[in-house]
């Protein structure tokens, strides 16, 4: 009943996701300070943030080693949760309604 | 036939625990993806300041999150030694996590009184509203967590913590590091993307 | 080959507070429900005597207002919720053939989280400081300056306990559902009330942190002076809408999803016929339950969204009515053909269907968003609303009432007079609605203490009240129905319906471990293939020789509900510190129960 992890990652591997994580942040602050980065900062930060998830969620968190049931479940409340703040943001920013 | 040994028989050959507390982990999905929205929602609302660009500090904050972050390591790497039954690795990282954890309590405390000295309070605006609600909720998520691991630390030392309960504490893992990965979003969507 | 017999299990107050057995806490919340039930009952009578007549004066403004703010906060969140939480927890174990749920004091903790929660919510009655704001509490009326007694407070701190009930509940069952099936039983062989059970307990598990979070916002506005949902600090009043409905449209899905659950099991059993086009069936309800996200403006038509909004949510609205059609359609054609036994159970089935189709033909309607601008907090939104949920959920729980009575107490209930609560109870509901659709139409607004002579209404609140009434009397013939069926009943086999689903291979009622060993379940509709119920009726209904180990009962989750319960309501004490101390409480009984072991042998 107790789970068995197949290949276990070895902890060097471990000690280079951090540093992948470490240099990533490094990066969206550095970015953060350049002015002429200009339009391009948010996407280029969302993507960076949205790397650094990805890299916590699947190896950190096992999910790329664990049995799909996990993703699935994860999944399904992140995707919820991201189409949320979308909408949101959708209905706020670019849809304004009429106002007195 | 039909299995003997109940209370232990699933039906996908995993822990129970384990897809409670994954399905958990979704449901808080939600709850700070709602967090998230309010924030994101009142952006530009705030009628009077202090302003975002006014107060974040970058500089700082990115620290903390890299603390964060290495905690994150820490948990992984105390996890590893419990798995492999070497108590004083666990008991190590698990003291590590524990350390990072209040480091990064330590930052939003110094954060929180910081702001409020300039003026930005849950009352004052929209900013200081949604602000302090959402990184208030996360912080006492780490308070949390920072409980939890302190609790399994004193157990390894009493030698309780054996390869067999590793399950606990990869469960404590998964809380872990998902209260750093709302970081990461809160990070990006409330300091560096103003 | 005999049928097991149920090992003595223990009788009085402190084994059922203590109770881990998915069984007695199924009693337990179905028990309750009732309890809510007439209480909620009783507040929508009083709200139709005092319309009886126009410009009528029975009771003040105020009392009214707290009347219909908790007449729909108790149905929604104290009785039907709650009752429907009562079938997941008796039969969904005994429908997978697991002996409980994944954590049974888990179970527990969410029961006592219920009771707790609804009896501080109505305890505000006894000084006259109900909710008053609506079941729907919208910004800024929930304001301190617009609502500035503790009524909203009540509101806040009982729903907000109620919410992690659910949530707890929602992560339970889908663990269950998904780990411990017996052997052999696939997700495509469950019985279809399992499946609901399970989408339902997503939505719960997604909807709920949402309005979890929108009461956070109002507690702090309420609290600490928050500015949320404040105006004149740029507050949005329409956000709180959003946020509350976003929550609100998945949570009317977790409404009458397991009533389709149970007419789905209901139908087949009582036609003698499989589910016609049984997968259609499960994808149609978990398209519903995802579907059920992108509605939710629809509720908000008449706030100003935009054409822009409100087209899409039209659409989506209009969409969402194709896989609820579609199930209709998969019930039909499962009688189609059938051989038909109209017991009570049979009969509240198909109302079920003819009154809930009612209600969606009203829904779709209201889908359209000009039709809507019309039809908005009219009478004619109060007769689909009910038409969905009583004609809907109720009449579907009650159906399963009937259909699991024999399993549940091992008794056989009096089917003549089944009957008559049935006929009561269309009679008295239609009578109760249907004018309401009229009333709205004539532009009768919704949650306003009396309405003026010259609308000319008066006949249909007269109908709607003496309708009232009659429904009122079949709810206590449905009582007289459970006190009778349990006190003289005759004694049920174990498969008095000849049902195909696992739940009926065990004895009436089970033993307290439900099956001596895991039966292999090859099939859907395993006891319709004689081949399978041998084999499983020699497993599910053979004397073990040694009783499986079940968890024992733990004092735990109510210590742990009642810490969590007092830290919420020490919020409404307005000082910072006082939440602190029930945190401690529950902290200590988290503890405790994180280190007590389930399975220790009790001497």
């Amino acid at each position: 009943m107790a789970s068995n992890h197949e290949s276990h990652a070895s902890v060097g591997f471990y000690w280079m996701i951090a540093g992948i994580l470490g240099v990533i942040t490094a990066m969206e602050v550095a970015i953060f300070y350049i002015p002429a980065i200009g339009g391009a900062l948010v996407p280029t930060l969302l993507l960076l943030s949205i790397v650094k998830f990805i890299l916590v969620v699947m190896f950190f968190m096992h999910l790329k080693f664990d049995s799909w049931w996990f993703t699935g479940l994860f999944l399904a409340g992140l995707m919820l949760a991201v189409f949320m703040v979308t909408a949101l943001i959708v209905l706020y920013a670019y849809l304004p309604r009429f106002r007195t | 036939m039909s299995d003997a040994g109940d209370h232990h028989y699933t039906s996908t050959g995993l822990p129970s625990w384990k897809i409670g507390f994954w399905t958990f982990i979704a449901s808080e999905c939600l709850f700070f993806g709602t967090l998230i929205s309010t924030y994101m929602v009142y952006r530009t609302s705030s009628v009077q300041g202090p302003f975002p660009h006014e107060v974040l500090n970058i500089p700082l904050t990115s620290i903390s999150t890299f603390v964060l972050l290495m905690s994150s390591l820490a948990m992984v790497l105390a996890l590893d030694g419990v798995t492999r039954g070497n108590r004083k690795l666990a008991m190590g990282w698990l003291a590590a996590v524990v350390v990072l954890g209040l480091v990064f309590l330590g930052f939003q405390a110094y954060e929180f009184t910081h702001f409020v000295h300039e003026g930005l309070t849950i009352q004052r605006n929209l900013f200081g509203s949604s602000f302090f609600v959402l990184t208030g909720f996360h912080g006492v998520h780490v308070s949390v967590g920072v409980i939890w691991l302190t609790t399994l630390l004193i157990l390894s030392a009493r030698g309780k913590l054996p390869p067999e309960k590793a399950l606990s504490v990869e469960i404590a893992g998964l809380y872990w590091h998902f209260v750093d990965i709302v970081w990461i979003a809160i990070f990006t969507l409330i300091y560096l993307i103003q | 080959m005999s049928v097991a017999t149920p090992a003595p299990h223990p009788t009085g107050v402190w084994s059922w507070i203590t109770t881990v057995d998915h069984k007695r806490i199924g009693i337990m919340y179905f028990v309750t429900s009732i309890f809510f039930l007439f209480v909620g009952g009783l507040e929508a009578l009083i709200i139709r005597a005092q319309l009886w007549k126009p410009e009528q004066a029975l009771i003040s403004a105020e009392t009214y207002s707290q009347l219909f703010t908790m007449h729909g906060t108790t149905m929604v969140f104290m009785v039907v919720m709650p009752m429907a939480v009562a079938f997941f927890n008796y039969i969904v174990p005994l429908q997978i053939g697991a002996r409980d749920v994944a954590f049974p004091r888990l179970n527990a903790l969410s029961y006592w989280l219920y009771l707790l929660g609804s009896l501080y919510m109505n305890v505000s009655w006894l000084w006259g400081m109900a909710p008053n704001a609506g079941w729907t509490g919208y910004a800024n009326l929930t304001s301190t300056q617009f609502s500035p007694g503790q009524n909203v407070n009540f509101w806040v701190i009982g729903l907000s306990i109620l919410g992690i009930s659910s949530i707890l509940g929602g992560v339970n069952f889908i663990t269950t559902i998904v780990n411990l099936r017996a052997p052999g039983m696939k997700l495509m062989h469950m019985p279809l009330f399992t499946w609901m059970t399970l989408v339902t307990s997503f939505i719960l598990v997604t909807a709920m942190p949402v309005i979890a979070v929108a009461l956070v916002l109002l507690a702090f506005d309420r609290f600490f002076a928050a500015t949320f949902f404040v105006p004149t600090a740029g507050g949005d009043p329409v956000f709180w809408q959003h946020l509350f409905w976003i929550f609100g449209h998945p949570e009317v899905y977790v409404l009458i999803l397991p009533s389709f659950g149970v007419i789905s099991d209901v139908i087949p059993a009582f036609s003698r016929k499989p589910l016609f086009g049984y997968p259609v069936v499960v994808y149609a309800g978990v398209l519903i339950g995802f579907i059920g996200w992108g509605v939710w403006s629809h509720h908000m038509f008449a706030s100003g969204l935009g054409p822009i909004a409100d087209s899409f949510f039209l659409a989506s609205t209009m969409i969402i009515a194709i896989p609820t059609g579609v199930k209709i359609f998969n019930w039909l054609a499962t009688m189609w053909g059938g051989s038909l036994r109209l017991t009570t159970a049979m009969l509240f089935a198909v109302g079920m269907i003819a009154v809930f189709t009612v209600g969606g033909l009203s829904g779709i309607m209201h889908a359209s968003a000009p039709v809507d601008l019309q039809q908005h907090d009219t009478y004619f939104v109060v007769a689909h609303l009910h038409y969905v949920i009583v004609g809907g959920a109720m009449m579907g729980l009650f159906s399963g009432f009937y259909y699991w009575f024999p399993k549940v107490t091992g008794r056989m209930a009096d089917e003549g007079l089944g009957k008559i609560h049935f006929w009561l109870a269309m009679i008295g509901f239609n009578l109760t609605f249907f004018p309401m659709h009229m009333s709205g139409m004539y532009g009768m607004p919704r949650r306003t203490w009396t309405y003026a002579a010259a609308l000319n209404v008066d006949i249909y609140n007269q109908l709607s009240t003496v309708g009232g009434v009659i429904f009122g009397v079949s709810a206590l013939v449905w009582v007289w129905v459970m006190l009778k069926g349990v006190r003289s009943g005759a004694p049920a086999s174990p498969n008095p319906w000849e049902a195909p689903t696992l739940e009926w291979s065990i004895p009436s009622p089970p033993a307290h471990y439900n099956c001596p060993a895991l039966p292999r379940v090859r099939h859907r509709d395993p006891l319709w293939r004689e081949e399978d119920r041998a084999a499983i009726e020699a497993v599910t209904l053979s004397v073990p020789e040694v009783e499986p180990e079940m968890p024992n009962s733990s004092f735990w989750p109510i210590v742990v509900a009642a810490g969590t319960s007092a830290t919420w309501m020490l919020v409404m004490t307005g000082r910072w510190w006082a939440p602190l101390i029930g945190l401690a409480f529950t902290a200590f009984g988290v503890f405790a129960w994180a280190f007590e072991d389930p399975f220790r042998k009790k001497s």
